[in-house]
């Protein structure tokens, strides 16, 4: 070995270690976080982003567990069912070297149940939170509410001093026409440290030195750059072209492109949401159909067999190319109340449903306008177009009314809509987030989303109780028949349940989290 | 003289003021801001707080009014979408806009008026006429198409260059630039080639049949039996006086170049005011529209008024039928 060829390896040598250490994840999504202020937007890739830099109390692993984060303890009170017990982890530090305690909890909190937060119908039910210790804190409800933990999974502790000092105590709000110090900077407690940010562009962390995690977590990544890509096409571009290292929403027309280009990879998992159509089921007549003097679908025979036509199979393998689970109701398999025996009801029986449309006096179907957005779910025109033709075959003609979100969402919130598709994730893993805003009767403070005019007062009665009732096992029989009224009226049509895609290059190794928030001190490298 | 301009600018304000109003009208086909803005948890109390709270409650004339006082006063309010003044964000993206813009006009002007002169005295070569064929795809085939063929040809399969974004940008003061940076210079390649294709074939086009025109002139003829040289009878005598229309075409192209790069930013990633649009139209983020659309307005009437200006000066016959009018 000549002297030269020594020298090398050895300067080889000397900087494989260093080379081991600085190890950067390059992460492309579609959409940017819109703020850094944790309370602003409760949006995925707004508190995707927030994940790696602050922290809440308790949070989901990237299976979906709960698990500790800042509290490392968490219950009712004993003696008093309206209080929440949290005790919290000590000696961690914000990123600048200040101290976490209670003071800190008690203020984030109280940030977030501000009129400009966007998290506040999670507290709606906090009536005070109270720091009782230095690292104790108390959470009081209107009435008892058991599943207290799971609303605070995205709810980011901010240091109380930091926003003191720097003007960010009250939420960014659009009047003021200014900056707001939090949207643009962060100082949190989590496994990452905000370097740089450019909204829109590009933003880099760097790993926590400090991060009370350290030895618990992997945290190989030790810097992760990311930069939003809108454009699908040019999303997959830059993973195949190996500009970067992992890439969420791969377009499922180009899963097998990535899947078979070599050191690349794709991995699914179901997803957190379900696509379903909504129906107007009032009995006054409605507009949009061509029937005179009676709504069709306010007869639950029309509505079973028009889910009876639907081929979710087909829908599966057209459609969404194996990209989904073919679904027998609106929760997500992993939400607490969800069954198996549920989700696995639908059929798909044209001659059934014909049947049942005869006896329901329709024999000859109806016209009907089904609305449909284009740019929010996976392939959601695309589902709608496949639903026509299905529908077709029980003699209901569908006129499809495809939209840009921003106008779909409004026909149902302001039921301009009789037929209608939507989406829903269950960010608090149990089934009355999904009653309260879907299957309640539309009001002031519940059945926002209830677009069906469906309201049955004692399931309304039922739905509200859930939110006090503290024996977990009555409580989840309750659940129990508020589904079985759901399935048995047909209040909506189940489509599927989405599946997530994440495309990474062979370095990274993880699994994919059902929120499709990616939380980085998670992830090994190969 | 004064007159003139003082009605042209009084004009141009009104031109303005016009487009505004229909841009304000236009706004609520959008869609409704209001759902992006606040989560999937919001009650119909929220919705109704926030839509006062930004005034869209009240009928486009009243909110078309608010933005023009804001306007007046440099306040073009706050995006619905980042939370971030208008302004300030218009000044960030600038830079990307600019840049990328006045890479593909140079590369346009350059190769379309030296493509234009080769096909123009190679008249019937080979080369001439296959340039010339080419040059029928920069004209046929959509932007978004050529980018990422583009994108899959030297990104996907060579590697050479970057797929998306702007690479590594140098800030002077308040512009980004990425003309100081490897990464910066190579990632405005593919963009400015796809943006600047149309406007390239345009000039080449362009210059071609002015010159085929020109070379026809007798004086050409003079020049060369004068005995010149062929360079100097193609390039000093015969292209300058084809350049007037082409530059005047060249002009208007240049506002064109720097509001349609709205695709070409999509494709690309190129964090521009044209990706800042298309973000805004998607999440209907009115503050945003209405300063992108009130600028690209006044950069054309701004345009507009220049070249009427030009031609006040030019044109004789214009003060004649003024004085001749009164």
């Amino acid at each position: 070995m000549t002297f030269k060829s020594t020298l090398l390896a050895t300067a080889a040598l000397m900087a494989m270690p260093m080379m081991a250490q600085a190890e950067t994840l390059r992460w492309a999504r579609a959409g940017d976080a819109l703020t850094l202020d944790p309370h602003a937007q409760n949006e995925g890739p707004t508190s995707a982003l927030a994940h790696q830099i602050m922290e809440p109390l308790v949070m989901r692993d990237m299976t979906g567990a709960m698990v500790p984060a800042l509290a490392t303890d968490w219950g009712p009170s004993a003696d008093n069912p309206n209080v929440w017990e949290f005790t919290l982890r000590e000696g961690v530090t914000f990123h600048d070297g200040a101290e976490f305690d209670s003071e800190d909890v008690k203020f984030s909190l109280d940030r977030a149940m501000t009129e400009d937060s966007d998290y506040k119908e999670l507290l709606a039910s906090v009536k005070e939170v109270r720091a009782t210790g230095k690292y104790t804190i108390e959470i009081e409800t209107n009435g008892p509410n058991p599943i207290m933990a799971n609303n605070l999974t995205n709810m980011f502790i901010m240091d109380k001093g930091w926003a003191e000092a720097n003007g960010a105590v009250k939420v960014q709000d659009y009047e003021g026409g200014e900056d707001t110090f939090a949207a643009k900077n962060a100082n949190g407690t989590g496994p990452y440290v905000l370097v740089s940010r450019e909204p829109d562009v590009k933003t880099v962390m760097k790993i926590n030195d400090n991060y009370w995690g350290k030895d618990e977590f992997p945290m190989e990544v030790t810097e992760v750059i990311y930069t939003p890509i809108q454009n699908a096409a040019t999303r997959v571009a830059a993973m195949l072209s190996g500009e970067v290292d992992f890439i969420q929403d791969v377009p499922v027309q180009d899963l097998g492109r990535v899947a078979g280009t070599d050191g690349l990879e794709v991995r699914t998992a179901p997803q957190n949401r379900v696509i379903f159509f909504g129906m107007n089921q009032a009995a006054e007549d409605i507009a949009g159909d061509n029937v005179d003097g009676i709504n069709p679908m306010s007869d639950v025979r029309v509505r079973q067999a028009m889910s009876m036509a639907i081929d979710r199979v087909a829908i599966q393998k057209v459609v969404m190319r194996g990209q989904s689970a073919p679904a027998g109701m609106i929760a997500p398999p992993f939400v607490n109340g969800w069954n198996e025996a549920m989700d696995s009801s639908s059929k798909t029986d044209v001659e059934g449903a014909k049947a049942l449309m005869a006896e329901a006096g329709f024999a000859d179907g109806f016209s009907i306008t089904l609305n449909c957005p284009n740019d929010r779910y996976i392939n959601d025109e695309a589902i709608c177009q496949a639903s026509v033709g299905m529908l077709a075959r029980i003699g209901v003609t569908v006129n499809l009314d495809a939209k840009p979100k921003a106008q779909h969402f409004p026909l149902i919130n302001n039921l301009e809509t009789d037929f209608y598709m939507l989406g829903w994730g269950v960010p608090t893993y149990d089934s009355e987030y999904v009653f309260n805003f879907l299957a309640h009767t539309k009001g002031e403070k519940y059945g926002s989303w209830n677009g069906t005019r469906f309201s049955d007062t004692d399931l309304d009665a039922k739905i509200e109780a859930l939110a006090s009732e503290t024996d977990l096992e009555k409580r989840n029989m309750m659940i129990n028949e508020i589904w079985t009224v759901v399935q048995d009226e047909q209040l909506y049509i189940p489509i599927h349940h989405q599946v997530l895609n994440w495309g990474m290059s062979s370095k990274v190794d993880t699994i994919v989290a059902p929120d499709d928030t990616a939380k980085f001190k998670y992830f090994t490298l190969n | 003289m004064l007159t003139f301009v003082v009605r042209r600018v009084f004009q141009s304000a009104l031109v303005l003021l016009i487009v505004g109003l229909v841009a304000f009208s236009m706004f609520r086909f959008v869609g409704d801001p209001i759902d992006n803005m606040l989560g999937q948890e919001r009650t119909d109390a929220d919705i109704a707080r926030l839509r006062t709270e930004l005034g869209l409650d009240q009928p486009f004339p009243v909110q078309y009014v608010k933005f023009l006082k804001g306007a007046a006063e440099g306040n073009f309010g706050v995006s619905y979408r980042q939370g971030r003044p208008v302004s300030t964000i218009l000044v960030e993206r600038a830079p990307a806009t600019l840049e990328l813009a006045a890479v593909s006009g140079f590369f346009a002007i350059t190769i379309g008026i030296g493509l234009g002169v080769f096909t123009a005295i190679r008249r019937d070569g080979f080369m001439a006429n296959m340039i010339m064929s080419v040059s029928l795809i920069g004209v046929s085939l959509p932007t978004f198409l050529i980018g990422i063929l583009l994108i899959y040809l030297f990104a996907v399969e060579l590697g050479w260059l970057p797929s998306f974004g702007r690479g590594d940008v140098v800030h002077i003061g308040w512009w980004s630039t990425g003309f100081l940076t490897a990464s910066g210079l190579k990632a405005l390649i593919l963009p400015a080639i796809t943006l600047g294709l149309y406007q390239m074939t345009l000039i080449m086009r362009l210059v071609r049949s002015e010159m085929l025109e020109v070379l026809r002139q007798d004086y050409i003829r003079f020049a060369r039996a004068r005995g010149l040289k062929e360079r100097s009878v193609n390039f000093r005598h015969a292209l300058k006086n084809t350049l007037v229309p082409v530059i005047t075409v060249t002009g208007l192209q240049l506002g064109s170049i720097i509001a349609f790069a709205i695709i070409t930013e999509t494709v690309f990633q190129w964090p521009g005011v044209g990706l800042l649009f298309i973000n805004a139209i998607q999440f209907v983020d009115i503050p945003v529209m209405a300063a992108y659309l009130m600028l690209i307005s006044v950069m054309f009437v701004g345009i507009n008024l220049i070249v009427d200006l030009l031609y006040f000066a030019i044109d004789p016959r214009l003060r004649v039928d003024q004085k001749g009018a009164k």
